[in-house]
């Protein structure tokens, strides 16, 4: 498939791995954002390729595991009313709110149902005029405006029984909270390239000038990453604190711009809680005024419900790249993804699932 | 976090407001949503989460970066292969 | 709409989910929770895809499954075919070779008579094929919205053969494990013709009887050189080949350049974000044997139409008991772990 496998080429890759042990004189701390980058570092064992100085640590990137605990329960007690369908990503459906999940809920009764793309959702809602179909829309910056794209179309079709549950986190407020920390101990970072192809990379430029951080805007295949690690590592041996772009074929500097125009357009921006972090200011999107039929938070009523998370669970720490799932007393034991305590060890590429899953008895190291 | 995969539009025709690509992944083909790349052409690439298409692929920028690449390839090999 | 198929339990075990069907540690837990204490037999005990028994001097192998399959009809076979196929392939792996089947029905009031005649028609022609013949059978009607429209339970029952003993408990270090064939076939052309996903492709069902392959496996390798075969069914090679490393206390380490996988079913995989090892297949096995005679195994199965692609995938190893790992394009590893439930498509 072009522009995947010559990513993931491993000649390439490895040519790209010496260069990084040939330039690297003392410990760097990178972390990369997004969980899709998590998840092909693991997946891959790229951490395995590069030299022992790089130390690799794990951000928030995860919308499914920063997904508010309130709302994984608006969620759960929508989708158990009769009549509504309740449409998901794939994603949330193992999501343990305060007593139960999705799946649950359907095997109580519940017409719980996956969907591939938001529009799956309104077409349920052209085709059953009698039922109430709500679309979870969770995501970063990148699937904001699929989301978006779901209340628009509906609008437009004169639909009245469609209504989105908005849950959507914007990054850089994030990656604010994590660097302005006290503890922080990042270096440099990987920015994620599918939410800059949205919304360009001005935000990471302010947030490199701020915090004089080496950024570069990655892909999220393993070459893609590979040769941003050696981008950061080359500027931070340099002494620069700049934002480079990796992932150049698909970000420009400007973004998608009918994409954030949708985005403005349908959503206002606001306080967003982080499962596992807390409240970070102006870090979500809510839906407009206007759109409030469509507000399925509105349309149900859903009172705010408070919620305590496990004491084991450290996912707050790991989310902040400040303890590695294997840091974690619970890890494996108390906490799999058969038994998820927190957040990380719940999204398929959350960051605990994905130590578990490829690497939770590290095999040697292959040379 | 944000699977999107690269497809190559085969076709695009408007279904109402919409505008609408068939794009091709390896050996499927699924119908992408063309609002946030109006511009896409038949034969160019795009980048698709969750049925839409998010950007598209500049592939004169993808070729002259990965270039770059295989020749630290390229050195690689070289140097393995020397005794 | 994707399919909904449980990925994960959660803490209550209450209730039935349906990952609990998806032949991953749910299901398993399933086995050791409730069935085997219940039914508690030394046979049952070996937890093997078919039963061994001796009645009467005779080796016989015995086995059952059910189908449950939706859509009925799809590119590459329908449910009577997959239900023919896939118990014939249990005794097949079993070492033994398949005779008889049943076959019985639970219909749904209101199933369309001409689809039932279509199913009736393809499992004719897969048992005629294979030259095995539905003996006896049963056929119950619940009520509409009771089932899905139809579901089929087909047994069999087969001679072993002389001198063959197979066990998933037989793996040892050392050995090399075989795959007959491209992996997620089935699975995605299941997905893929499913209401709502519309993708297009040309991806059919791999579903087949393997029993002739296995002919040609013992008559290339003889009695003794193989360990244990296993068809990947629901859960993917990655599930069988733990159950393997656990039933026999031994690691596996396989190949990522080895896997074969057509380029379709891999278009689906990326899109839909799923890792094929742990799609379904139907018309595939995999094989722990004696070192020394993969080549020629290999050789002789890729001389029969079932097993052009075969290969050795990898190696049994006395490293990391119970634990599969797998040799990335890049030569570093990662375990290959056994899903609680069914793989969820994601989009993150």
């Amino acid at each position: 498939m072009k522009y995947l496998d010559e990513y993931r080429d491993a000649g390439v890759a490895k040519g790209i791995a010496q260069a990084i042990r040939a330039r690297v004189t003392q410990p760097w701390v990178l972390m990369e954002i997004c969980g899709g980058q998590t998840h092909t570092i693991m997946r891959y064992g790229l951490d395995e390729m590069l030299p022992p100085e790089i130390e690799l640590v794990h951000g928030p990137g995860c919308p499914v595991c920063v997904a508010p605990l309130e709302i994984i329960d608006k969620a759960l007690a929508i989708a158990a009313r009769p009549g509504v369908i309740f449409v998901s990503y794939g994603d949330m459906l193992r999501v343990p709110g305060s007593h139960s999940d999705l799946f649950r809920v359907k095997a109580a009764g519940g017409d719980v149902r996956i969907a591939y793309s938001p529009m799956d959702a309104v077409k349920l809602a052209r085709e059953n005029p009698s039922r109430q179909v709500v679309f979870f829309g969770i995501g970063f910056e990148t699937t904001a405006p699929a989301n978006a794209m779901s209340v628009w179309q509906a609008r437009r079709e004169g639909l009245k029984n469609f209504s989105l549950l908005a849950a959507h986190v914007l990054v850089p407020p994030a990656m604010r909270a994590i660097l302005a920390s006290p503890v922080n101990r990042v270096q440099g970072l990987i920015a994620p390239g599918h939410v800059c192809t949205v919304v360009g990379t001005r935000e990471y430029e302010d947030l490199s000038r701020d915090f004089h951080l080496p950024i570069v805007i990655g892909g999220f295949e393993p070459v893609d990453l590979l040769e941003a690690i050696r981008m950061l590592a080359v500027q931070l041996e340099e002494g620069r604190a700049e934002v480079e772009n990796q992932y150049a074929r698909s970000v420009s500097r400007e973004g998608n711009l009918p994409a954030q125009t949708i985005l403005q357009q349908v959503y206002e921006v606001s306080d967003q809680k982080w499962r596992g972090i807390g409240a970070i200011p102006m870090s979500g999107y809510k839906l407009r005024p206007e759109f409030a039929e469509y507000d399925a938070e509105l349309v149900y009523g859903t009172e705010e419900i408070s919620a305590q998370e496990p004491q084991e669970c450290i996912s707050a720490l790991v989310l902040q790249g400040l303890k590695k799932p294997v840091d974690c007393a619970a890890f494996g034991s108390l906490c799999t993804p058969e038994r998820p305590l927190g957040a990380p060890m719940v999204s398929s590429e959350g960051v605990c699932a994905a130590y578990y899953a490829y690497r939770r008895r590290v095999p040697e190291a292959v040379a | 976090m944000c699977l999107a995969v690269p497809g190559k539009v085969l076709e695009s025709y408007e279904v109402g407001p919409s505008r609408i690509a068939k794009v091709e992944f390896g050996g499927v083909t699924r119908q992408v949503y063309l609002d946030f790349v109006p511009e896409a052409e038949v034969g160019d690439y795009v980048l698709v989460h969750v049925g839409f298409a998010i950007g598209k692929i500049d592939a004169a920028e993808a070729k002259r970066t990965y270039e770059l690449l295989e020749e630290m390839g390229a050195v690689l090999e070289a140097e393995e292969e020397q005794p | 709409m994707i399919p909904l198929v449980c990925p994960a339990p959660i803490h209550h075990r209450d209730t039935i989910l349906l990952g609990h069907g998806s032949g991953g540690k749910l299901s398993a837990e399933l086995l050791r929770e409730v069935f085997l204490p219940a039914f508690a037999n030394p046979v049952l005990a070996r937890l093997e895809d078919q039963a061994s028994l001796e009645i009467g001097g005779a080796r016989l192998a015995f086995t059952t499954d059910s189908f449950v399959v939706k859509p009925l009809f799809f590119r590459g076979g329908d449910i009577g075919s997959l239900a023919v196929h896939g118990t014939i392939n249990d005794l097949a792996v079993g070492g033994a070779i398949p005779e008889f089947l049943s076959a019985a029905f639970i219909l749904e009031e209101g199933f369309p008579m001409a689809d039932l005649q279509r199913i009736a028609v393809s499992m004719s022609l897969a048992a005629t094929k294979a030259g095995v013949t539905i003996v006896t059978g049963d056929t119950k009607v619940v009520e509409h919205g009771s089932g899905d429209g139809v579901y089929i339970n087909t047994a069999g029952i087969g001679r072993l053969r002389d001198g063959v003993r197979l066990s998933a408990s037989f793996a040892r270090p050392g050995d090399a494990v075989i795959l007959s064939g491209s992996v997620g076939d089935h699975g995605i052309a299941i997905l893929s013709q499913r209401e709502g996903l519309e993708l297009e492709s040309d991806i059919a069902s791999d579903s087949a009887a393997l029993h002739t392959l296995v002919d040609v496996m013992f008559a290339a390798a003889g009695a003794n050189a193989i360990r244990c075969m296993r068809d990947p069914t629901r859960g993917g090679v990655a599930s069988t080949l733990n159950e393997i490393a656990e039933q026999s206390a031994v690691g596996i380490e396989i190949d990522e350049c080895a896997i074969s996988i057509h380029s379709a079913v891999r278009g689906a995989c990326e899109l839909l974000g799923l890792d094929p090892l742990y799609v379904a297949n139907e018309g595939k096995l995999i094989a722990a044997v004696a070192p020394e005679c993969a080549q020629a195994l290999v050789a002789a199965m890729r001389c029969h139409p079932l097993g052009a692609d075969a290969a050795v995938m990898g190696r049994v190893t006395a490293a990391h008991p119970g634990m599969v790992t797998m040799r990335t394009l890049f030569g570093t590893s990662r375990i290959v772990d056994m899903l609680a439930g069914d793989q969820l498509p994601r989009i993150c």
